[in-house]
């Protein structure tokens, strides 16, 4: 569980230089992440766990916090 | 590390090669000169399953890895800058559908995409909107179970032979995909002619006069149509682009080093004089570093590391900026040679600067690239 949020935070440091991110921040209102972000978070959350994000599942309220993304994959793993 | 091709990627690199030459390159002055894609090469591409080179198995497309699929663009791009972006276009859609579409949508139309039975086109710009994607003027209403579509589409390739659209408009005022079928009443394509380079890009203008689809020809969901949908199918798109820039590269060096041995000047071959030599020199390790950033963008992808997506954006600026560069030292080398159509690299130099346009114009990859490096280093 906790790992699963350390990896997520890793991922999105490359975003937050020198912010730390705060689990229910709004990632996408801090202006850190650019128009290619949305893709470069399925392309990982895909890859590091091994889940399959379909159109169902593209809703921003998944992806707008660090503690959204956890609970997302948490959810996403169950239906596994 | 390691960078070297498998067996078969060899192997296939080599068929691709033969393919080019005996079924690409022989139509590619007449359909430049003519501006349409010459049917045979179309049927060629289709009889070998390459128009379905980036499709998985599972929907009879070739299952390729991503370094094969670079390798075949690459060569394709050799031979012929249009049937390369017959290959990108098509692709895009299919994998649009591929990665965003429904399970019905994904078994009604990846297998006759495999097959090229249907071809696919990519309409997002617009008269009044290219760079500045999101502003897509085109909009789609929702009415019982239709979505209804008005819009005016601009320079989509292939669009005077698709059979299938993914269109971009704006629904409840987001970008949005939907796929629009040739013959939906309200839908209409006019040829446009007079292009600079890769003149056999079949291009059209789209026109949408309340142009009804079904509902269940929506992709990805609303709002969703750039961030996810023409995000993925540009990353494709760009990465097939940076390899057609590459191959268009060698075919120049290597047109250039056959004219050289030959032309005499001065009582020697060009290959003789020093300052010949510099332009092969920089043409080759041109062309041979946007081929290892192409590799580069490729193993990324097929690891699936989300870094892809920035190196992509950073193989397709270089390669199309370096082709640019390598197709006019080839014009010089030729000298008036260069000049004339009875020259290929005449039709080079043409179709190298169509890439510096399309799938991002090189100053929205430097705007891009420069906000990546300011954000992450
Ligand atoms: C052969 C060909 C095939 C094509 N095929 C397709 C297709 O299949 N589907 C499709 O949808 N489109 C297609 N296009 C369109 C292509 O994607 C657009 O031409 C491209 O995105 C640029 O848009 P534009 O032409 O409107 O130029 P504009 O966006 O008007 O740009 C004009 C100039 O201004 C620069 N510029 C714009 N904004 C900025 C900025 N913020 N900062 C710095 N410079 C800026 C641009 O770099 C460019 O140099 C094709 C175009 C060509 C030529």
């Amino acid at each position: 569980m906790e790992n699963v949020e350390m990896k997520i935070r890793k991922f999105l440091s490359r975003f937050f230089r020198k912010h730390e991110l705060q689990g229910n921040e709004d990632i996408f209102s801090l202006g850190f992440v650019n128009s290619l972000f949305a893709m470069q978070l399925v392309m990982f959350l895909e890859k590091e766990f091994g889940i399959t994000v379909d159109t169902k599942d593209l809703d921003l309220e998944n992806f707008r916090t660090l503690n959204a993304i956890v609970s997302f994959i948490d959810k996403k793993k169950v239906e596994v | 590390m390691k960078i070297e091709l498998t067996e078969d990627q060899l192997k296939m690199q080599a068929e691709f090669r033969e393919f080019v030459d005996n079924d690409i390159i022989p139509f590619a002055a007449e359909s430049d000169r003519e501006e349409r894609m010459h049917p045979k090469v179309l049927e060629k591409i289709i009889e070998k399953g390459y128009i379905g080179s980036m499709l998985p198995v599972e929907y009879g497309g070739m299952g390729m890895d991503m370094v094969t699929l670079g390798i075949l663009n690459e060569e394709v791009g050799r031979g012929c800058s249009s049937a390369r972006s017959l290959l990108t276009v098509h692709g895009m859609v299919a994998l649009a559908i591929l990665r965003w579409g429904t399970k019905e949508q994904k078994q009604y139309w990846l297998p006759k995409m495999a097959k090229g039975e249907i071809i696919g086109a990519f309409g997002l710009t617009e008269p009044n909107v290219g760079s500045d994607a999101k502003s897509v003027e085109a909009s789609a209403v929702e009415e019982d179970d239709f979505y209804i579509i008005n819009g005016h589409k601009k320079w989509t390739t292939m669009g005077q032979i698709a059979d299938v659209f993914l269109i971009f408009a704006r629904c409840n005022d987001k970008p949005t995909a939907f796929l629009v079928e040739k013959d939906r009443a309200g839908f209409s394509t006019t040829p446009m002619k007079g292009l600079m380079g890769a003149r056999a890009s079949m291009i059209a203008e789209l026109h949408l006069d309340t142009c009804r689809i079904p509902k269940e020809n929506l992709v990805g969901k609303v709002g969703a149509g750039l961030s996810h949908v023409a995000l993925a199918c540009l990353d494709y798109g760009r990465y097939t682009v940076a390899w057609g820039c590459v191959g268009l590269g060698q075919a120049c060096l290597e047109a250039s080093i056959k004219y050289s041995r030959k032309r005499k000047q001065f009582g020697t071959p060009l290959r003789e004089n020093q300052l010949i030599q510099q332009l092969i020199t920089k043409m080759l390790v041109n062309v041979k570093a946007a081929r290892l950033l192409c590799y580069n963008a490729g193993y990324l992808k097929e690891i699936g590391d989300p870094d892809t997506i920035m190196e992509t954006w950073v193989a397709k600026y270089f390669a199309s900026k370096m082709v640019n560069e390598v197709a006019s030292e080839a014009v010089q080398i030729h000298g008036g040679n260069g000049c004339h159509s009875d020259y290929p690299v005449e039709r080079y130099y043409r179709d190298a600067r169509i890439n510096e346009i399309i799938e991002g114009t090189t100053q929205m990859h430097e705007v891009l690239i420069a906000m990546n490096a300011f954000r992450t280093i």
